[in-house]
């Protein structure tokens, strides 16, 4: 607080008001200039936001390139003008051009309305299930059919929709359905670990869940991918062999389950040891228990962390581009393979980026949101 | 579990339980042996369905089994080594260790400027100034929100698109920038400098003795003894001394741009600073979001304890409130740390020649994929396992002593 450099003498004795308590000036000094180093600081990043907002802009929309002619003679696009905006503005022609292999990979060009209503489906799954007004089993139900009415849009083969196989199917899709179903089939199994992992009259299932669990947390994703691509096929008895998407729709499966069994576990410790011995007075069978008074409680309690593992998992499956499946990040790097945008990675890594993050961003507000609505009916 | 035998409700009146296991289902015992025998019976019978599939098949296919590939001469050229390496001459057990030292450098390199990154950020974003918590804040969400192999591949793109080594950027005199990477001058090493080493690493003991014995001093008579005079002498004085006594050799190896590559001098690889650039920014975000909620975790009358202390900002966070905040902070930083050991195997992707890519390419010459996949478990977990141990042991450390 500055010493009054006041001329009043009228009333001596008594402190000025402070000139400023509210209004966006007081609150610019208190958080922005609050002392010379904090105004320092302040003034750079400022200077530094300012100046790369400024190119940013510049390039992204001021000189970028937005489309590019076609060849009249051979039909196919002419990046010249890309290259000359090269360094200077983004070209996202290559957008323009490829934004439909990008979003569904080689599916049929004539029948990609299918997998764009699979999306919406997706969508409209997601967000019905993080309304609290549908969490009751009926939920379950609706699952079922939506995963039903997807992989039916998908494959095609029923109500004279032409059959897709699976190995043109690609992009967001992928993304989505490794995603969903890995976490769906992942979910069970987790807390069947979670539980075994925490049973006391049961050593040896307990030893073999702790073993399950510390081996797959201890081993990076990839190594399960190639052993999915590469030692399942050997597992296999002779003339059955998955298909590659499965194959690494299993892998993951396996992964997930183990990170969400660590974080049931949590909710599992967490509960109090009253709400255990209530249920064996109760003369409650092991299943019932679990299955009435433990887990409905536990699961709640983990709820966030829980949708920050989904967070996880779904950015963790752009990882089957290692074993060539054709996710949102196989087909945004087969995009930029192709010779005429080869120079222009930059733009669709971007666009890519932009999607993911939509997805993740959302989900942990989401999370954040019922953290704070969850530890507000905790302090009531 | 407490034993029904010696709960003292029911040491008169009825009589106890059997001790022995009877043979009826209502037994809880029975009922755990039967199950358990049924789970591993079903698990072991999955197995062993599972192993003689794998075997037929291997015969089949006409696949070697066992380690002995290892011996055999690899011919797989690796850009990056740590020890020597000829792929004309070394099999394949020196290829993975080539890798596996990759995989470990990344792993190190990437911890410490993880752990440092994240730490200025997690603090930064507790920061008064509005501009500052909110940049880092934006940081966090937009870097841990987009999967690590994008960041990955971006940065590799990015960094490609630098202008080939004709038109080399030269960032400081010296170092140059261009599409094959970093070149950065080498110090020519003489006899001098291991000894000035020698002598850096003795005066870090002595200042470290010198420490140890200010705070027993401290702890004894309230008056903390210098120490910054011990530290000057033993760590700048006598090795500068030694190394100016033995001439004070300095000469620097700078690398010349040459038309297509660059002669002399250390360089870094495009693949492996993308890896470190990806890396350190995908999971200093995780770390600073640790740093931040491990800070915020200590009770604010520590803050206002040490204000009433007449304490500096800097001081109660270095001295009162990092302390505490660490033994939150230890447990999900060791994840992270867990973290970026196992992400460094998506190396793979942009070619950097880590444990995975080199035994990724081993199995594709040799076919034995069985041998290559344990072998990368088997380093991965004992990777993990090293980590964990050694952070447990840290935590167990600073703990806090409940007496």
């Amino acid at each position: 607080m500055s010493t009054a450099t006041t001329t009043h003498t009228s009333v001596p004795g008594r402190e000025q008001p402070p000139l400023l308590v509210a209004g966006p000036i007081a609150w610019a000094r208190a958080n922005l200039f609050s002392s010379f180093w904090s105004s320092l600081v302040t003034l750079a990043l400022a200077y530094f936001i300012i100046k790369y907002t400024i190119s940013f802009v510049d390039w992204a929309f001021l000189k970028s390139v937005w489309t590019v002619p076609a060849d009249p003679v051979t039909g196919r696009l002419n990046p010249d003008a890309c290259r000359q905006a090269k360094g200077e503005g983004a070209c996202w022609a290559v957008i323009w051009d490829k934004y439909r292999f990008i979003l569904f990979g080689r599916y049929p060009y004539e029948e990609q309305w299918r997998p764009a209503i699979v999306l919406v489906l997706f969508i409209g799954l997601f967000v019905v299930s993080a309304m609290r007004r549908f969490w009751r089993k009926e939920l379950a139900l609706i699952w079922v059919a939506t995963l039903t009415a997807i992989f039916m849009l998908m494959w095609g083969g029923v109500f004279g929709l032409a059959y897709v196989p699976q190995d043109v199917w690609g992009g967001l899709p992928i993304t989505l359905i490794l995603s969903t179903f890995g976490l769906a089939c992942a979910f069970p199994i987790a807390v069947l670990v979670a539980l075994g992992r925490r049973s006391t009259n049961l050593p040896a299932v307990k030893l073999l869940c702790v073993i399950y669990i510390e081996v797959i947390r201890g081993v990076p994703l990839i190594s399960l991918l190639f052993m999915a691509s590469v030692m399942f096929p050997l597992f296999m008895p002779e003339g059955l062999n998955p298909d590659k998407l499965l194959r690494a729709q299993v892998a993951i499966i396996l992964f997930a389950a183990v990170y969400l069994a660590e974080v049931i576990r949590g909710g599992l410790q967490a509960l109090p040891k009253g709400q255990y011995e209530a249920a064996d007075a109760l003369g409650l069978s092991y299943w019932k228990k679990m299955g009435l008074i433990i887990l409905p409680q536990a699961l709640r309690l983990v709820i966030p962390p829980l949708v920050n593992t989904f967070i996880g998992f779904f950015k963790d499956t752009s990882l089957v581009l290692i074993i060539g499946i054709f996710d949102l990040l196989t087909s945004g790097k087969v995009a930029v393979a192709d010779p005429i945008w080869q120079a222009f990675s930059t733009e669709v890594y971007i666009m890519l980026g932009l999607i993911y993050f939509c997805f993740c961003f959302s989900m942990a507000r989401y999370s954040r949101g019922l953290e704070r609505e969850f530890s507000k009916s905790v302090r009531r | 579990m407490s034993s029904t035998s010696t709960d003292p409700r029911i040491a008169g009146g009825r009589k106890a339980p059997a001790k022995g296991i009877t043979l009826s289902w209502s037994d809880p015992r029975l009922r755990a042996i039967v199950w358990q025998a049924v789970i591993v019976g079903l698990i072991g019978a999955g197995i062993w369905y599972l192993a003689s599939n794998t075997a037929t098949n291997l015969e089949q296919r006409r696949i070697a089994t066992g380690f002995d590939f290892l011996g055999t001469v690899a011919g797989i050229p690796i850009g990056e080594h740590l020890v020597p390496y000829d792929p004309s001459v070394n099999t394949y057990g020196r290829a993975v260790m080539v890798g596996i030292l990759n995989t470990l450098l990344v792993t190190v390199v990437g911890v410490a400027l993880i752990t440092v990154l994240g730490t200025v950020i997690g603090i930064a974003s507790l920061s008064g100034n509005w501009l500052l918590s909110r940049l880092c804040n934006v940081y966090v969400e937009v870097m841990r929100d987009v999967p690590l192999l994008l960041h990955l591949l971006f940065w590799y793109a990015v960094l490609l698109t630098l202008p080939p080594v004709r038109e080399a950027m030269m960032v400081i005199p010296g170092v140059f920038l261009s599409n094959s990477g970093l070149k950065v001058p080498l110090l020519v090493w003489e006899q001098a400098h291991s000894f000035f080493m020698l002598a850096l690493a003795a005066g870090a003991f002595a200042t470290w003795l010198a420490a140890r014995r200010a705070t027993a001093v401290q702890h004894a008579t309230g008056v903390r003894p210098r120490v910054w005079p011990v530290a000057l002498v033993a760590m700048v004085v006598v090795p500068v001394a030694i190394w100016a006594l033995l001439g004070g050799p300095f000469t620097l190896e700078v690398p010349v741009k040459g038309r297509f590559r660059f002669n002399g001098g250390g360089s870094i690889s495009p693949e492996f600073m993308a890896l470190m650039i990806g890396l350190v920014l995908y999971h200093a975000a995780f770390a600073a979001e640790i740093v931040r909620s491990g800070i915020q975790a200590v009770p604010s009358g520590q803050w206002e304890a040490g204000g009433a202390l007449g304490l500096k900002r800097g001081t109660m966070l270095r001295q009162i409130v990092l302390p505490q905040a660490l033994r939150v902070i230890i447990p999900p930083m060791t994840s992270t740390y867990l973290g970026v050991a196992k992400n460094s195997s998506l190396a793979v992707a942009i070619g950097y020649p880590d444990l995975v890519s080199i035994v990724n390419t081993t199995l594709n010459q040799t076919g034995q994929a069985i041998e290559g996949i344990a072998l990368i478990m088997a380093v991965y977990l004992s990777i993990s396992l090293s980590i964990s141990l050694f952070m447990n042991w840290y935590n167990a450390r600073i703990a806090l002593v409940e007496r």
